[in-house]
């Protein structure tokens, strides 16, 4: 079921909480959702999923407007809230079982979705204790399962590593590439990492405005611009190295770092790669290249320029 | 399973599991039943087979209770924030209104059932006017639909238990007290107003058993009208 957000706006009096964002996920997609706090992420996420109103715009799911088919198109989302709030008095398996009567669940299948879900999410060893005893990690999966206890099409997940530990962060993240496969997944965080191990594209959102939308690699290059890397040749005379670089027709320009040890900050022409010429350089002139590494801008990087203008 | 009954059942176990059921039971019963057979104008001291004594206690008893008992309906959900868990599931904000309203008044019933030893007891020892006791159930529940759906709607418009409590209360001591305190001071259409507005006056003529249309309507649009501003309340998140 795709979700296409078509010139979403929202606005809390004067303020602008989301200002005409418009952007597209398909079946089968796991998009992270990235920005500042009071960027307008979790505005939008209580958007898609009904909770508020729309201010302008529409959002599309399946087609079907929200506006108008909002209540019935809530059994085909399933939604992890910001701070996972649960029902605390309650064991785990009575509040999946409420969880799922309430999205509708069939009753003869009731108890092998909350069985599955049990499974899924780890919570074997736990699942008789009311949720209250739970650490902060089983409190969080107990959370993703209720998100899915119904098999929903369409996951809405805020930040839902929160709290966990390194291992368990893997477990969930693996387990929701596994479920992006199938289903249409938007999962905020402010892990950065997190975002690239998990997610196929990335929506960066600033001050209510998309500011960046694409794959890591794709905002990587247009961070970038220009194709950097770090080389180091051995066998040269510093002075001939930098002049025979500088005559390649892919290098703009090429920075010496190291006269010693002939390190240089090779900047390629814009859309040029120059790793195939460094090497034909250094076979013709029989230098030996010691050192040949890219340069990635990191994405806490690309991060703090679009959101810190 | 309906939402509505899928929510009444959970919020029904939630009053039993954390011992409020069971506190209100206890109060409940042990006031009536303390002011129908031990003090006052009790059964003995009236000398005749009646259980006007029981209706005029649990008329104040259940003045207090419900609103103790709405408090925390929608203002718990608020602050812990699972209302956003329930209403983004296939729940309307109707059904989540009429679901908090029901589990309430299904524990009240529960509570009235219980005194249905007294009206056992109290045939028992003499003629008993069924009439003027079916009338005097039905005035209690009608009392309690629309004091239910008071501190419903008191619990909408706060995320804090005490202040919806104190709401509830003070929007109740209207119509207990206040109206028709001011109807016997005013005339004309004011007066006319106030005495209509006046939970006292239609709930004695019930529990004097006479059932008339007029204080059904009165008791049945109040209820209605507590509802649908919970329901306003809820929906006022959608607009601001």
């Amino acid at each position: 079921m795709n979700i296409q957000i078509e010139n979403l706006s929202k606005r809390y009096g004067l303020q602008t909480a989301v200002d005409k964002i418009s952007f597209e996920v398909r079946t089968g997609e796991i998009l992270g959702f990235l920005g500042p706090n009071g960027a307008g992420k979790s505005t939008s996420m209580k958007m898609i999923t009904g909770y508020i109103g729309i201010g302008e715009g529409d959002i599309l799911i399946g087609g079907r407007s929200v506006r108008e088919h909002g209540d019935d198109l809530k059994r085909h989302i399933g939604y992890l809230p910001e701070n996972n709030p649960l029902y605390l008095d309650m064991p785990i398996m009575d509040y999946l079982t409420f969880c799922a009567s309430l999205q509708g669940v069939a009753k003869d299948k009731i108890q092998s979705r909350v069985r599955l879900m049990v499974n899924i999410c780890g919570l074997q060893a736990e699942k008789h204790k009311k949720i209250g005893e739970l650490s902060k990690g089983y409190r969080q999966r107990v959370g993703l399962a209720q998100a899915m206890i119904h098999d929903p099409a369409i996951l809405i997940l805020d930040e839902p590593t929160t709290g966990l530990d390194p291992n368990q962060i893997v477990e969930i993240r693996k387990l929701i590439r596994e479920i992006g496969k199938e289903k249409t997944v938007i999962l905020s965080t402010h892990i950065l990492p997190e975002v690239e191990a998990t997610c196929d594209r990335i929506l960066i959102i600033n001050k209510g405005k998309i500011v960046a939308n694409g794959t890591a690699e794709t905002l990587r290059k247009q961070a970038t611009g220009n194709e950097l890397v770090k080389v180091q040749i051995e066998d040269g005379v510093h002075q001939q190295i930098l002049s025979a670089l500088e005559l390649l027709p892919s290098i703009e320009k090429a920075l010496p770092v190291d006269t010693e040890t002939n390190r240089f900050e090779i900047h390629s022409k814009l859309g040029m790669s120059s790793k195939r010429d460094l090497f034909q350089l250094c076979v013709e002139k029989g230098w030996v290249l010691g050192e040949l590494t890219p340069v990635e801008t990191r994405l806490e990087d690309i991060f703090r320029n679009l959101t810190l203008n | 399973m309906h939402p509505i009954w899928i929510i009444a059942k959970r919020e029904l176990g939630s009053f039993f599991d954390s011992l409020i059921a069971y506190i209100m039971l206890v109060l409940f019963l042990g006031f009536s039943g303390f002011f129908t057979w031990l003090l006052g104008s009790d059964v003995f001291f009236v000398g005749q087979a009646s259980l006007e004594s029981f209706f005029n206690v649990s008329y104040w008893t259940l003045f207090f209770f419900i609103p103790a008992l709405t408090m925390r309906l929608l203002a718990e959900e608020k602050k812990t924030g699972t209302i956003e868990l329930l209403l983004t599931k296939a729940v309307t904000d109707r059904q989540l209104v009429v679901g908090k309203f029901l589990s309430t008044f299904l524990l009240i019933l529960i509570a009235l059932l219980f005194t249905f030893s007294y009206v056992i007891t109290i045939s028992s020892i003499g003629d008993i006017d069924t009439g003027e006791v079916v009338c005097g159930y039905v005035g209690l529940l009608f009392m309690s639909a629309m004091y239910i759906s008071i501190g419903l709607y008191a619990s909408s418009i706060t995320s804090n238990q005490i202040v919806a409590f104190l709401c509830a209360l003070l929007i109740e001591l209207f119509f207990h007290i206040i109206f028709g305190t001011l109807a016997q001071q005013l005339s004309g259409w004011a007066g006319a107003l106030l005495h209509g507005l006046s939970l006292t006056n239609h709930f004695e003529s019930i529990i004097r058993g006479v059932l008339d249309t007029r204080d059904v309507i009165y008791f049945i649009s109040i209820t209605l009208v507590g509802l649908l501003l919970s329901e306003l309340s809820l929906t006022k998140r959608h607009t601001v």
